[in-house]
């Protein structure tokens, strides 16, 4: 039996920083930050939005991309660490506005930046073992980085969905196989009750991120016998543009691979949606037959690795709903103070 | 507002879901559970609509209500719905040369909150249609 993604959504919100308004702000040498970052300008959410609303539009976009009941879903699983509420589940909100039945489980994921791709995990056994038709899975974030905290350089808004099926005539991309690397590193973490994460500085680096993205990637092309080579595109998750190039490099993957899931330039770090955004990128463009590699990376810290083969039924998405290309098209820029005030920076 | 009452709505907020009259095939927003014209010869029943409509009328608020005063400026319009209805909604985005008569399409926003640690009420919001 295949599993694989039926749709996908993604939704960005229209508003931007630009790293020399921020560097502006607090000293800081912009060609220096954009330089090492590799990021120019990240995604601000309006006054309105919060997780709840992104992970609603990506979804609402992923169903009429696929052209999908959503009656038919039976598990939704949000993956954020930036959820409007600590009690009271995002997923029900999501079932609610995407006009899902009640007859459906639903909860809440958390892992830092891989939590939206925990969420594909279970919805593949879900469906694998046919306890659900379809399973919606959404990683989504208004992520947080103090004031003049590396962090804020890049701390995004935005998100993506993916339903999860297994039925062959819809299937758009069969998952081919997937797997994980996790163990307790602590290189990032937000307390209870507090506004904005701590993280290790450099240690988020080579103990964090490119030791579970290497180890979780090398995991699943040894299962699967192949190499970077097989593989038409790559998606790494993406804090900033330095290190999903670094990690492509030492796995083998060029940067024409990994080029058109690289969206963090004019995006910035999306956290749980940055692979799954970054995924959505590359099915844009995909073309059946088409082989992708992604590996997300959460803090705390763990890596889901996927092998992705597109099908012929990609041919059959709704063309109208927008592409990640459009959704970062037409920005709206903001000055550093309605930027604070997006974000809730400024107190009264 | 109570969060029953929100409760109660929240379908219709959420997803544009009001009534239709089978027997005048007039449609609704707020739903209506009996039909103005018909009386008790109507025929109602639930109806969602599209989430397309243009701007009848508008105006930029700059002095708003305590609960909206973080959104100032915004644009609250009367939006005529293609099915019929028309509603007040905010236009949101900043749009800059908004024009009677513009196409709209419905998103999914925060509509307010009861304080810091209330409950948070979501409905729709609409955007220009590019």
């Amino acid at each position: 039996m295949k599993i694989g993604i039926v749709s996908y959504g993604a939704y960005i919100p229209r508003y931007r920083i630009k790293v020399e308004e921020i560097a502006k702000v607090w000293n800081g040498d912009p060609s220096a930050l954009k330089g090492g970052l590799k990021v120019f300008e990240k995604s601000v959410p309006a006054l309105d939005e919060d997780v709840v609303t992104i992970a609603v539009e990506a979804s609402r976009n992923a169903i009429e991309r696929g052209n999908l009941d959503a009656k038919r879903i039976g598990a939704i699983y949000t993956g954020s660490e930036s959820h409007p509420y600590a009690v009271k589940p995002t997923s029900t909100i999501v079932a609610e506005a995407v006009g899902a039945t009640s007859d459906m489980t639903a909860a809440d994921f958390e892992f830092a930046c891989k939590a939206g791709t925990a969420a594909v995990q279970v919805c593949m056994g879900l469906v694998g073992s046919k306890m659900i038709d379809l399973g919606l899975a959404i990683g989504a974030d208004v992520s947080q980085g103090a004031p003049n905290d590396a962090l804020e350089y890049t701390a995004a808004a935005g998100g993506a969905a993916m339903i999860i099926g297994r039925n062959e005539d819809e299937i758009i991309a069969e998952i081919e196989c997937t797997s994980s690397y996790t163990t307790d590193t602590p290189d990032f973490w937000r307390r209870e009750g507090q506004p904005y994460p701590r993280h290790g500085g450099r240690f988020t680096g080579d103990p964090g991120y490119f030791k579970h993205v290497t180890n979780g990637a090398n995991s699943l092309l040894k299962k699967l016998g192949k190499t970077a080579k097989d593989y038409d595109y790559a998606v790494f998750h993406q804090p900033n543009g330095k290190f999903p190039e670094r990690v492509a490099k030492s796995l083998g993957f060029t940067q024409e691979q990994i080029e058109p899931g690289l969206a963090v330039t004019n995006l910035g770090n999306t956290y749980s949606g940055a692979s799954l955004i970054g995924l959505s990128a590359t099915l844009d463009i995909a073309e059946p037959g088409d082989r992708i590699f992604v590996t997300s990376y959460g803090s705390g810290s763990g890596s889901d690795a996927f092998s992705i083969k597109v099908t012929e039924n990609i041919k059959k998405c709704a063309k109208d709903v927008p592409t990640v290309e459009k959704l970062l098209s037409n920005p709206i820029y903001l000055d550093y103070g309605k930027y604070a005030h997006h974000k809730g920076k400024i107190k009264f | 507002m109570p969060v029953p009452r929100f409760w109660r709505e929240q379908k219709g907020r959420y997803n544009l879901i009001g009534t239709y009259c089978k027997k005048c095939g007039k449609h609704f927003y707020p739903a209506r559970s009996i039909c103005p014209f018909c009386r008790r010869s109507g025929e109602i029943e639930d109806f969602q609509f599209k989430g397309k409509g243009e701007i009848v009328t508008y105006s930029v608020i700059h002095a708003s209500s305590e609960d909206f005063d973080h959104l100032t400026p915004y644009i609250l319009a009367i939006v005529k719905l293609d099915e019929g209805p028309c509603i007040t909604t905010q236009i949101v985005d900043e749009p800059t040369d908004i024009k009677i008569g513009d196409r709209v399409k419905a998103v999914f926003r925060r509509l307010g909150s009861d304080g810091k640690a209330g409950i948070i009420y979501y409905g729709t919001k609409f955007v220009i249609d590019n």
